[in-house]
């Protein structure tokens, strides 16, 4: 697993034509590594009928809701939490 | 009002967070027997190997978006169903409804 519980993450914002498990809400959008789950075959090539090896490290992850909607009047310690594969995320600047 | 990120293109399906004007429709219906019957072959086609969740959800998603938006849950199981039973030549090009249609 490359990251580490309290890493600051980055969910990728790139486009992807094909079945993918990253909600579109959270691309570009930073958060922070709430646990590490484990690795599971991986939902992208399953879809087409591959085997879905290797197996991807999966994260839950705790973004600011803030951060994520404009505008959001909730209080500021309101998060949101998603699991996203290693593959989809990158170190925040 | 609440608002989020337009910087990428989203399927249909990719909807959290979409603004609506109409409420969400919560009500929950008595399931038809058509529905258990999908819901029962989906499981049945998982645990033979033939077809796991994520070509059902892939199937879903390659839904022409007016059609998405009109079909129920299970409607939307059946349209994947015949999309990927057919890639896997498990069903004819258009046998379904030749033989549902009479």
């Amino acid at each position: 697993m490359r990251y580490r519980v309290g890493e600051r993450v980055r969910v990728a914002a790139r486009a992807h034509e094909g079945h993918h498990r990253t909600p579109g809400y959270l691309k570009g959008k930073t958060g922070t590594i709430e646990r590490a789950h484990a690795s599971f075959p991986n939902p992208e090539t399953r879809a087409y009928g591959g085997d879905g090896l290797p197996e991807q490290p999966l994260y839950l992850v705790g973004f600011v809701q803030r951060d994520v909607w404009y505008g959001y009047q909730g209080r500021a310690s309101d998060r949101i939490y998603a699991d996203v594969f290693e593959h989809w995320l990158e170190e925040a600047q | 009002m609440l608002g989020y990120d337009r910087q990428m293109e989203r399927a249909v399906h990719d909807r959290g967070g979409w603004p609506v004007d109409a409420a969400i429709d919560r009500s929950e219906h008595e399931l038809a027997d058509w529905e258990l019957l999908t819901d029962a072959l989906v499981g049945a086609l998982n645990r033979e190997g033939v077809m796991n969740v994520d070509e059902l959800r892939r199937g879903i998603e390659s839904m022409p978006p007016d059609e998405y938006e009109r079909a129920s849950y299970y409607e939307r199981w059946l349209y994947s169903l015949e999309t990927v039973l057919t890639e896997k030549g498990m069903l004819e090009p258009g046998e379904l409804d030749r033989r549902l249609g009479g």
